[in-house]
């Protein structure tokens, strides 16, 4: 294995590069993804059938809060990388702890949310704007869930082999991940929530 | 425990049915029984079902869609009998709504693009003077998930019922209210878990032919196959997690009562109809592209000229994959969608015939003033453009929308798109087999046989579906199972039958040759039977598993041919050790676990499902956790191969024009 030193460590092999180029064209089909879920949404958004519309199940408060906890949490990851090419495998770790732990709070928070839905009638089978509510909310917190699994497995192999080529190309990777979340977030707190209230 | 049990019970037996329950237990024991006997189990899991060599599963994709076509053949040939004289009663309704499902969804999804996936593969690599791709092991998964979907699906028919709402599988029909069988739960979840495989194919291969190109190969030097391959991942990139989202709404809808396709609460079953074409259109040019690749590799080589308009071969094929997304709605223009809107897509349906022009004429351009050579390969690529020109020009019939309700659902459409997905597909995957085939193995198939088969093919093809054109036009619907004398469409219809006939020999054929050529053909006698032109031909016959000892110079289109007309070296420098992957079980192990989450899925049994995702995520965990940093061959290894590679070769590479 070639290693580069010029190259912050993530890009240091060619099969580092590989991946992290590999990771953006999977982005690439995430955002189309993610757009067909959009898509769906914004089509059956009208379509509530008999049950609620979201301006009658949606609040405010623990939206807010779900998104300042996931855009903190971004920020977390951003700093974790950071200290990772400074070379700081404790910072780096501390700052993926609360990455996680924030990501955590999150799910904690929509999961909540989900089960309000179903208390006011707004289950998966209420109507079409309900189950491409719950489908396109859950697919996000899939990926954040999955992300949370990852992100362990990622903490304990740096505890394990320290900051080497093959761990930090895994972190960025996660990172880049991460904040593709963070992306979508912002689209569905002000597509789905924002405009859903109004 | 009886009650448990009934839910793999078949609504719907027949005798046809319980004779391939019986069959399918008697060829997996004889399978097992077999492989034990022989000793092979060690061999099979070393070389094949572990392997992460680019090669090896590329000829695996290519014998799995080989299957495949013979199940989706022999659909086809069941259909054609029913259908072949007036009231009928070989099949009943429901067993003609399976099949006819059954032979689309197996013939797009787990004949073409697999074979496709398959020759690219082996070649995609070797054209680009490249190692493996750019993920083996992600590479080794994707097959073993194809696989493992293809084969939940193909069981559907005796566990449970096949679906039976067509390859499109529209909804209301395909819904709970009007498919009650568990059916389409297996649509949903096979074909989820092979297109999971071949998204990651397109990942794969996108990384490897921009990152992995050999030096001086820019990217207008690289072969045209491996353009049109380049293409055609990056409309997989975009179009399959379209298909991903649609099937999870569908299994939504059909598990968990979801209401995106109902007619109830909200539910708009005209959503899934362009969600589906929003991938399936751009499907379309999936299979058809590489499909131009190969022509253009072949005729060049057999026309003996350099292809004629490169660069226009390439932006046409651009311009092909950014319209693919723009047509989708021309499949459904009598569902009401106005004047406006069927108007916009008879525009860009009608565009999509210009770029594909500019491609026919490119290759007649490249076959004038050549010296032609017919061989079987050849004799594909000859047939393709006049036959796929019917297929081509038919198109634009149909993608006029005021005269589409003409032709809407009826043979005429079925006519044309066989029209245009065998001569192109077809005819191209069984060109690229020959043709590459003694580069993969190392002898030659036999030209006798294959003409032979070539023309029971193209004859067979031409009678089968020609009276299609002409039966469809005087209103025979597709999908109707029988129809009375007095329509007047039997003797048409029985025609069509010969014809499949005609076409059912070729393709025995075609695995009779590979018998006789595997028994019989001179081994070694080149390792440039066809006197080719790119960079796959420069390597050894068999490819040694690094494919090339020293990582050769690119600077044309042509760099083989090139090298055989100036003799200007392509291989520069010395030996080094050289760095390859390990064999990995995990790719095998996940997708088998997939399998059995997909076949709880259907039957929604759900703790087995919940153990199995476990299982799953533990897979991903180890795999994550797992050291493995691959292995070098050593200068002394790559000596020896080297040198018993040319003693096989008899001094005969490369041979000069």
């Amino acid at each position: 294995m070639e290693i580069d030193q010029s190259l912050p460590k993530e890009y240091a092999t060619e099969e580092n590069r590989l991946k992290i180029f590999g990771f953006w064209v999977f982005l690439g089909a995430e955002i189309a993804l993610f757009a067909t879920l959009f898509a769906t949404y914004f089509t059956l958004v009208n379509n509530t059938g008999s049950g609620p519309a979201g301006k009658d199940i949606f609040e405010l408060g623990p939206v807010l809060i779900e998104t300042f906890v996931l855009l903190t949490s971004s920020f977390m990851i951003g700093l974790a990388v950071n200290a990772m090419r400074l070379g700081h495998k404790k910072a780096m770790m501390s700052f993926l702890v609360v990455t996680l732990v924030l990501g955590a709070i999150f799910i904690g928070f929509e999961i909540t949310e989900f089960i309000h839905y179903v208390d006011v009638g707004a289950g998966l089978s209420t109507s079409a704007f309900t189950s491409a509510l719950l489908t396109t909310l859950g697919t996000h917190g899939a990926h954040v869930t999955l992300g949370l699994v990852w992100g362990i497995a990622i903490l304990l192999q740096v505890k394990k082999h320290g900051l080497t080529p093959k761990t930090a190309n895994k972190s960025f990777i996660f990172s880049l991940y991460w904040h593709f979340l963070d992306v979508v977030w912002i689209f569905i707190f002000s597509f789905i929530y924002l405009k859903g209230m109004m | 425990m009886k009650e448990y049990f009934s839910r793999f019970a078949l609504e719907h037996t027949e005798p046809m049915v319980v004779a391939s329950q019986i069959a399918i237990v008697l060829v997996v024991i004889g399978l097992v029984v077999g492989i034990t006997y022989f000793k092979k189990w060690g061999y099979l899991w070393n070389e094949w079902l572990t392997t992460v060599d680019h090669k090896k599963i590329g000829i695996m994709y290519v014998l799995a869609a080989l299957l495949m076509l013979f199940r989706g053949g022999a659909d086809a040939l069941l259909m054609r009998a029913q259908t072949a004289v007036p009231n009928n009663g070989l099949l009943d309704a429901q067993h003609y709504n399976e099949i006819f499902t059954t032979h689309g969804v197996v013939m797009i999804l787990f004949m073409a693009m697999p074979f496709i996936i398959g020759l690219m593969n082996v070649i995609v690599p070797l054209q680009i003077g490249a190692r493996d791709v750019a993920f083996p092991r992600l590479n080794a998964l994707s097959f073993w998930l194809f696989f493992m979907g293809a084969m939940l699906f193909n069981i559907s028919f005796v566990i449970g019922g096949s679906p039976d709402a067509g390859w499109t599988s529209y909804f209301p029909l395909a819904g709970n209210d009007f498919s009650e069988t568990v059916g389409s739960n297996y649509y949903a979840i096979a074909i989820q878990i092979a297109g999971i495989g071949t998204l990651m194919t397109g990942i794969n291969f996108i990384v490897t032919i921009l990152k992995m190109r050999a030096p001086g190969m820019s990217l207008m030097k690289m072969p045209m196959f491996t353009w049109s391959i380049l293409i055609t991942n990056v409309i997989i990139v975009f179009a399959f997690p379209v298909l991903t989202i649609a099937l999870v709404l569908m299994t939504m809808d059909r598990l968990f009562g979801a209401q995106f396709f109902t007619m109830a609460n909200g539910g708009m079953d005209m959503l899934w109809a362009n969600l589906f074409w929003v991938w399936g259109h751009p499907e379309v040019y999936i299979v058809i592209l590489p499909a131009f690749g190969i022509y253009s590799e072949i005729i060049s080589t057999f026309a003996r000229r350099n292809l004629y308009g490169y660069k226009t071969m390439v932006y046409s094929m651009v311009a092909i994959s950014a319209l693919s997304f723009l047509v989708w709605a021309h499949h459904f223009y009598t569902m009401g969608h106005g004047a406006m809107v069927n108007g916009i897509f008879s525009i860009t349906t009608m565009a999509i015939a210009v770029p594909t022009g500019v491609k026919i004429f490119n290759w007649l351009l490249t076959l004038h003033k050549g010296s032609i050579r017919f061989t079987t390969p050849m004799l594909y690529a000859l047939a393709f453009i006049p036959i796929f020109t019917i297929g081509g020009v038919t198109g634009v019939m149909l993608a006029m929308a005021s005269a589409d309700y003409q032709y809407h659902n009826t043979m005429f459409l079925v006519a044309h798109f066989h029209y245009v997905l065998i001569p192109g597909t077809v005819f191209a995957v069984l060109a690229g087999f020959t043709y590459w085939w003694p580069k993969i193995f190392g002898f030659s198939l036999s030209e006798k046989i294959g003409k032979w088969s070539f023309w029971f093919i193209a004859i067979g093809f031409n009678v089968a579906f020609f009276p299609m054109f002409i039966t469809g036009l005087n209103g025979q619907a597709r999908r109707m199972y029988t129809y009375s004398e007095s329509t007047g469409f039997g003797p048409l219809n029985l025609l069509s039958f010969v014809g499949a006939l005609g076409l059912a020999v070729g393709f025995a054929l075609i695995v009779y040759n590979i018998y006789w050529s595997t028994r019989y053909a001179k081994r070694h006698v080149t390792e440039d039977p066809w006197n080719a032109r790119s960079l796959e031909w420069a390597t050894h016959s068999p490819i040694p598993e690094y494919n090339f000892a020293i990582t050769p110079q690119a600077n044309s289109i042509q760099a083989f041919w090139d090298y055989k007309e100036t003799k200007k070296p392509l291989f520069v420098g010395h030996y080094e050790p050289i760095h390859m992957p390990n064999n990995s079980g995990w790719p095998i192990i996940m997708s088998a676990i997939f399998f059995v989450l997909g076949f709880s899925l259907v039957f929604s049994m759900w703790i087995p499902a919940i153990i199995s995702a476990i299982g799953i995520f533990v897979c991903m965990l180890v795999r994550s956790f797992d050291q493995d940093d691959g292995h070098y061959i050593s200068v002394e290894e790559i000596t020896e191969t080297e040198r018993k590679s040319e003693a096989l070769a008899h001094g005969n590479r490369p041979i000069s024009s």
